[in-house]
């Protein structure tokens, strides 16, 4: 029995929304008389933190702490339309209709302000602090607060906005394929080192390097959650997952989680990733989106690291120890690696 | 770990931001690790009904006849719905953005397509009730011949799955059975190279395996609304589609949810809701329609499974000039979604990659199998472990390093991609860069130094008469696939499919002095290879 290191490459990108686009999202955001702000989303946070990042989104371009943005989200009754929460769309597409929102919101925020400072609107900013004040004479300032008091009982003003973003459907040309699937794309390259074990059949993921390119990560624990989970989907599916163990037969289906394998604690590698940024025109403070391309690089990298290792393709998945067998036994042995190192 | 590299791209994004940036806490990081935040089912009502499925053993059969008059009289059975009772029972969920037809029935009253196809709806006082009553329910049906290959599903004679699409193939701008991506003339190409690699991919159908399984709550509101508590990940497609089927306004139906316990793409279905509301309309009560785990694994969309078959073609100098693929879909027995992911696996070919010759089809195909449906990466992630896999096959015919022969052959900024739009705002070169540094893998100095900004335009088709001249490829200076690097003439092919004997001749240019500090994509060194544009 040999155990056998070797280390495989992938690099990938991603599309950002609905392929095509046509895939529209609104926001409204409003104050309450206290000055603080909601937002009302129809969109689903699964998990991946689409509540968190249109929060930062919305206190980022009103101009206030985050603390004073609480977003309210799926109720079909309150929310407005959203397409939904898949194919990547939640960061760009929704973070752009909350950006509209608030950017309305902020206009009135800043003209019932104004008026209350006596001033032209165009010579106050906000200090992220939760208040506004006189660009050059920061002594002149009111409170967001005070104003939201001012605007509903005094002024008689709604401090409030709509936001709606949508990239416009492309049409596709029959013949050719021409299109415009998608307006921007997250890049990402995954080296996995792997263990095979030429007796078993056995893989083991040793390590996994990362770069991934998102425009700009709005949120880096939010980002790093989905890179390191979506690895784990990924290396699941590389190895371990399948409802027909031999598609296309279709019996041997599991019912649960004793019988859908996937992998569990011991069996999930050191992740060490870096994060670029080159933003996006058309995103919400250049942001793209990390949530379904996380996944992908994860698999090719395994198979391409475990030909490294032992010098067989596999081409099928999941990459079971049964195939692992197969083919060493069908090359004549086990080949020796030249790549890896820990 | 993750470590934020702000110095690449840095000149071209302002970070001076308060919010933006900063690792907040989720806002709903507290009910989540306390076990407070709501989900759909952990709402209770008084009175709540439950709703179970009695599902096809088949994979394909006519159904003879159903008598479900036992289990009408079994202990807490109030109400058993069948086909009938659905008001517009066939629909296809991408009817919503006027794609394809309406398809899949709510419940089966003729034939079932798939094992584990629905066939009618018991509610009843509790889970058990309705699924002991399910059990006194006798169906007899008339097996048929199925289908469960892709090819097979595509071959003379082939059973056929779904009357609406009886060739087996979802038909694209009512004339076609396939997506189509034509770009240059590959065939032509691959005459001219010195390596050709023909190989095929299988990917397995996987599972979604969300912690919470799908479902949902419909109560009866008060003016004839309704209110569904829903693990959607779409509010308002789950809305509409259900609106639908049960041929009501939108503003009968008020749905909530927004917190859910994973969905990787398999809650976007609405595989609930529509009978869920259906039987608190017959009821008058509330109904609560959960998929179980076994439901869930067996019987909710997977992941489908695609196979991929490409040919690449490259010239000694490691440039992929042509790139052929024909891949599968299998889209089970409806359509659900698989349609539009053969779009966008079109979309998606050649990868990350400036290819100036690429012919794609793409086929969505009905078998007798669980209808499939989104998942993460959908359309994509199947195709980038094939192009992936290729990509290391390439490297090692011609004894390139597996991220060098990467780098060399990606798009930059203002290359023409295959569906003819210029590439913009790239970087996959910078993140081969950075992920080989964080490793130790070595690459030489002069792809060290490579920038997605620097040395892209459009890639000329070989045979531009072959193809209407887009709007972007006429405006973009032509300039031949392989000066990026190598500036040698490529040698005529010893033999269009065997591979090149002997290791290519590496990169002949000597890289330039380089600069001290950061390289990654700074404009300073435009300059550089400003020099080998031609």
């Amino acid at each position: 029995m040999t155990k056998h290191r070797g280390r495989g490459v992938a690099t990938v990108n991603y599309p950002i929304g609905m392929n095509l686009g046509g895939d529209p999202s609104q926001a409204l955001v409003h104050s309450n008389p206290s000055g603080k702000f909601t937002v009302a989303l129809s969109s689903i946070d699964l998990g991946q933190g689409m509540k968190s990042v249109t929060r930062q989104i919305c206190a980022e371009t009103l101009g206030v702490p985050i603390e004073d943005v609480y977003v309210d989200t799926a109720d079909s009754d309150t929310g407005p339309h959203c397409m939904g929460s898949f194919a990547s769309r939640g960061t760009h597409r929704v973070g752009n209709a909350v950006m509209a929102a608030a950017r309305e919101a902020r206009a009135v925020m800043m003209e019932a302000a104004a008026e209350e400072l006596e001033v032209d609107a165009n010579d106050l900013e906000t200090d992220g602090r939760g208040n506004i004040r006189v660009k050059g004479a920061p002594q002149r300032s009111i409170s967001v607060r005070d104003v939201a008091v001012a605007a509903q009982f005094r002024q008689g003003k709604t401090i409030s906005g709509r936001g709606i973003f949508l990239v416009p459907l492309s049409d596709v040309d029959p013949e050719t394929g021409e299109m415009s699937p998608a307006t921007c794309y997250a890049h990402a390259c995954l080296i996995a080192e792997v263990e095979v074990d030429d007796e078993t059949g056995d893989v083991t993921v040793l390590k996994m390097t990362s770069a991934y390119e998102l425009g700009r990560a709005l949120n880096p624990k939010l980002v790093e959650q989905q890179l390191v989970g979506g690895a784990w989907m990924g290396m699941s599916h590389a190895l371990y997952e399948t409802p027909e163990p031999y598609y296309p037969d279709t019996r041997n289906g599991p019912r649960d989680f004793n019988e859908y394998l996937m992998p569990g604690p011991g069996d999930i590698c050191p992740h060490d990733i870096a994060v670029l940024e080159r933003p996006a025109p058309d995103g919400p403070f250049g942001a793209k989106g990390p949530g379904e391309m996380c996944a992908n690089p994860v698999l090719p990298a395994i198979a391409n690291a475990i030909f490294n290792a032992v010098g067989v393709r596999l081409n099928e998945l999941p990459i079971t120890p049964e195939r692992v067998l197969r083919a060493l036994k069908a090359r004549g042995g086990a080949a020796s690696s030249t790549r890896a190192r820990s | 770990m993750l470590e934020l590299r702000k110095d690449i791209f840095a000149d071209e994004r302002d970070d001076n931001l308060k919010e933006i940036g900063k690792p907040t806490a989720r806002q709903d990081i507290l009910g989540h690790v306390t076990g407070t935040s709501p989900y759909y089912d952990d709402h209770r009502f008084a009175g709540m009904l439950h709703l179970k499925i009695l599902r096809s053993p088949h994979a394909h059969a006519r159904i003879r006849s159903i008598d479900d008059s036992a289990a009408a009289r079994a202990p807490g059975v109030k109400r058993i719905i069948r086909a009938a009772d659905v008001p517009v029972n066939l629909n296809t969920l991408l009817s919503l953005i006027q794609f394809g037809k309406d398809d899949e029935p709510s419940l089966a009253s003729d034939v079932v397509r798939y094992k584990g196809e629905p066939i009618i709806g018991i509610v009843a006082t509790s889970e058990r009730a309705a699924q002991e009553a399910l059990a006194l329910v006798r169906v007899s049906y008339d097996p048929l011949p199925a289908v469960f290959d892709v090819e097979e599903a595509l071959k003379p004679g082939a059973a056929s799955v779904n009357p609406t699409y009886p060739k087996n193939t979802f038909e694209y701008y009512g004339k076609y059975d396939h997506q189509k991506l034509r770009y240059g003339d590959a065939d032509a190409a691959f005459a001219k190279c010195d390596v050709v690699i023909d190989e095929r991919y299988q990917m397995s159908p996987i599972e979604h395996a969300p912690t919470e399984t799908n479902g949902s709550i419909a109560v009866p509101d008060t003016n004839g609304r309704f209110v569904v508590h829903t693990s959607t990940q779409a509010l308002f497609f789950s809305l509409d589609t259900s609106a639908k089927i049960n041929a009501m306004q939108s503003n009968q139906l008020h749905f909530i949810g927004g917190t859910v316990g994973g969905g990787f793409g398999g809650k976007v279905d609405t595989l609930t809701e529509p009978l869920a509301i259906l039987a608190a309309r017959l009821t008058g009560a509330p109904v609560r329609h959960r998929l179980s785990r076994h439901e869930e694994m067996q019987f909710g969309s997977p992941r489908g499974a695609e196979r991929i078959y490409i040919k690449d073609g490259m010239t000694r100098d490691g440039r992929i000039v042509a790139r052929k693929v024909r891949a599968y879909f299998d889209s089970g027995a409806y359509t659900r979604l698989s349609s539009y992911a053969a779009v966008k696996c079109a979309a998606h070919i050649p990868g990350p990659y400036t290819i100036p010759n690429v012919h794609a089809d793409v086929y969505c195909v009905f078998t007798n199998r669980t209808p499939a449906t989104a998942m993460r990466g959908f359309g994509v992630t199947a195709l980038d472990f094939a192009l992936e896999c290729q990509m290391d096959k390439l490297a090692t015919a011609i004894g390139m390093d597996p991220i060098e022969f990467r780098i060399l052959n990606a798009y930059r900024d203002g290359d023409m991609k295959a569906h003819r739009r210029e590439a913009k705002n790239c970087a996959l070169i910078e993140c081969a860069q950075v992920a080989a540094e964080k490793a130790n893998w070595p690459i030489r100095e002069e792809y060290k130094r490579m920038s997605s900004r620097n040395g892209g335009a459009a890639a000329a088709p070989h045979a531009p008469a072959a193809i209407a001249p887009s709007r972007q490829a006429a405006a973009a200076p032509q300039r031949a696939p392989y000066d990026r690097v190598s500036a040698a003439p490529t040698q005529p092919a010893p033999s269009p499919t065997q591979p090149a004997p002997s290791p290519p001749p590496r990169a002949p240019q000597p890289a330039p002095a380089a600069p001290t500090g950061s390289s990654h994509g700074a404009p300073r060194f435009s300059s550089v290879f400003g020099t080998r544009r031609r």
